[in-house]
């Protein structure tokens, strides 16, 4: 919060500039220059004008943001409807000793960690292998007609893949079909809780692993071309070009990605369960932004609750972000920052 | 005007000697080319099958006959969702939510993107940790639900227009561009007596225009598909977006137990022409938009 503190001296003085410093501008500045020494009181004289762009920007992040983080403190304080936002009394960890000692916290708790954990096996790697198999292509227009259509589906609401979904798994939906082709029967997919995690996994590479493999052929194109032929002398197979000079070329970019996707690791996507789940899926489908929206705001009403869980999941969160970054660091020397 | 330089992902690799492909790499390369053509149908499919419903008898749906091409072609589902007026309601807000929302959400990420790009701006390290904070740790859904309570923002249309305004990751493309913007046009205007204002309106955006097309389309597309604020702070059908209008009709659909009654095969082909109706403004511009996006994505990861 240090940083929050920083900034909040700048707005007032800001606000407080103009006026003072018009006369000052009317004198005119010279071409502005990177003066590191200036004192804030030249600094605000030189470019109020520039601060007032930051006036309402500032704001919006201290309203829309900064607030929330701090509205977290209902985890420990009870709330009370039409009370503070904050919380009204202090009531420490109960909440949190409230969640653990639950048993359906555990299971939506497991739930997250086993979607999430299969998100991340599924959905990372997929995009370096398609970025790869577009790079073996030697016609342009080929490759084009190829991206074109597979990043298609980034662009699209998940209200419309949620019903894309419900389309083609429908008992008379073509994935019904091919299996009755097959000589097979009919599957209630959306009411099978088994038959959850495939489908949630089947939407989100349809949705994702086109566009992710955007950075990974930028990063293909700044792969000197003199390595490979160097390797082709030395006798390299297409094979072991690959392994030797693609892989290490886009490793950064790997494991840029890795931490970001190990970074929403816990927040599966809320949005896409939320449509796609129903009662008869929960054993499987529902995690915890979904649990804790149900009791928070769906049907129960219990904020204080909701946000312990909140805060919870959050801070998993940051730190499978902070660590992995570390270990990113220390061991191949690519991070985040 | 000042353009961005990305990679030009679309090029395919030249060689320049003339090493004969082995037996082995061209059977790999047909079957790669095979592959791709593949997937490139699987990505399709669920277009073409929504596109096939729409424009299906409700009869052939029903017997599970439908999947690229439509049977027993008829317009009446366009003509009766076309004819509810809830649904053009609807649509009309998403527009307008649409707009507005990018309007204040470009209104701040630019001006606050430029600021941020002058080192001469002190406090500006304090300023970008304030904003990348914000990407690490954000407050969450329940505080976040009660502090649009407590504005007093639920269902008023602020609820949807505001909380999106800055996107970081957006701030940070924008920056970086900045960053790179030529310090000696802004001098120049500067020694001609402009003021801050007037080089950044009169100068500066004129010459961004490539990078504020791409974060429009980018807050745009981001708006027209969300559904989700919709959900949570409005309480009005007339003020609903559109998305949550189809949202609606999906769950009016599966919370049917008997997926084999009639009402479910009216709302698959209700479903298929509320869902090609809300994607054709995106499926239209696409393909004129696609190379701004993926360029903005890659400025995005240049450090900086």
């Amino acid at each position: 919060m240090t940083q929050g503190t920083g900034t909040v001296d700048v707005a007032p003085r800001t606000g407080g500039a103009p006026s003072g410093a018009a006369g000052a501008v009317g004198a005119g500045p010279g071409p502005q220059q990177l003066r590191r020494n200036d004192t804030w009181r030249v600094s605000l004289r030189r470019h109020w004008r520039l601060y007032t762009f930051v006036i309402l920007p500032v704001l919006f992040l201290l309203v829309f943001r900064y607030v929330p983080m701090i509205g977290n403190v209902i985890a420990f304080r009870r709330y009370r409807p039409g009370g503070s936002m904050f919380g009204d009394e202090w009531v420490g960890f109960y909440y949190f000793q409230m969640f653990i000692q639950s048993k359906p916290f555990w299971d939506v708790f497991w739930n997250t960690v086993i979607l999430g954990g299969l998100t991340l096996l599924v959905c990372f790697p997929l995009p370096i292998i398609l970025a790869l198999l577009l790079n073996e292509l030697r016609s342009r227009t080929f490759k084009r007609v190829v991206q074109t259509i597979t990043y298609l589906p980034h662009f699209m609401s998940i209200v419309i893949v949620a019903g894309m979904v419900f389309q083609l798994t429908a008992i008379n939906g073509s994935v019904n079909q091919l299996i009755e082709a097959f000589g097979g029967e009919a599957i209630p997919f959306m009411q099978r809780a088994d038959w959850f995690r495939p489908i949630y996994l089947t939407s989100e590479v349809w949705q994702t692993v086109g566009w992710g493999t955007i950075l990974y052929l930028a990063a293909l194109t700044t792969i000197d071309d003199q390595l490979y032929e160097a390797a082709r002398i030395d006798g390299a197979n297409r094979w072991q070009q690959t392994w030797h000079i693609t892989l290490p070329g886009i490793r950064p970019t790997m494991m840029v990605l890795l931490i970001l996707n190990i970074g929403t690791f816990m927040a599966v996507g809320f949005e896409k369960v939320l449509l796609l789940y129903n009662p008869l899926t929960y054993d499987t489908a529902d995690v915890l932004s979904t649990y804790l929206y149900r009791v928070g705001i769906g049907e129960g009403g219990n904020y204080s609750f909701a946000a312990a869980i909140g805060l919870f999941e959050a801070l998993i969160g940051v730190a499978l972000v902070v660590t992995a970054n570390q270990i990113s660091k220390r061991a191949v020397g690519a991070s985040l920052w | 005007m000042v353009t961005t330089n990305t990679p030009d992902i679309t090029a395919v690799r030249t060689t320049t000697t003339t090493v004969r492909d082995t037996p082995g790499y061209r059977a790999f390369r047909i079957a790669n080319a095979f592959l791709l053509v593949v997937i490139t149908f699987l990505t399709l499919y669920p277009f073409l099958n929504m596109v096939a419903k729409a424009f299906s008898s409700q009869a052939y749906i029903a017997a599970g006959e439908v999947n690229l091409w439509p049977r027993g072609f008829n317009l009446t589902t366009f003509a009766s969702v076309m004819g509810d007026s809830i649904f053009w309601v609807n649509y009309r807000n998403t527009v307008v939510y649409t707009l507005l929302a990018t309007l204040i959400a470009m209104a701040l990420t630019t001006t606050f993107a430029y600021a941020l790009s002058k080192p001469y701006l002190k406090g500006r390290g304090v300023l970008v940790g304030l904003a990348m904070v914000t990407m690490l740790y954000a407050g969450g859904l329940i505080p976040n639900y009660l502090l649009i309570d407590a504005l007093g923002f639920k269902n008023t249309i602020w609820a949807i227009v505001v909380p999106g305004a800055i996107n970081v990751f957006n701030l940070l493309v924008m920056k970086s561009f900045f960053d790179n913007f030529p310090r000696e046009l802004e001098e120049a205007a500067e020694i001609d007596g402009m003021s801050q204002y007037g080089v950044f309106f009169r100068i500066v955006l004129p010459l961004s225009k490539a990078v504020i097309a791409t974060m429009t389309l980018f807050y745009a597309v981001q708006f027209w598909n969300s559904w989700f604020q919709a959900y949570l702070y409005l309480n009005d059908r007339d003020m609903y977006p559109v998305t949550l209008y189809l949202r609606n009709l999906l769950a009016a659909a599966t919370s049917t137990t008997d997926l084999g009654s009639d009402t479910v095969q009216i709302q698959a082909n209700v479903q298929s022409v509320a869902m090609l109706l809300t994607v054709l403004p995106i499926v239209c511009v696409y393909p004129f938009i696609q190379k701004y996006f993926v360029s903005g994505v890659m400025l995005g990861s240049v450090k900086g």
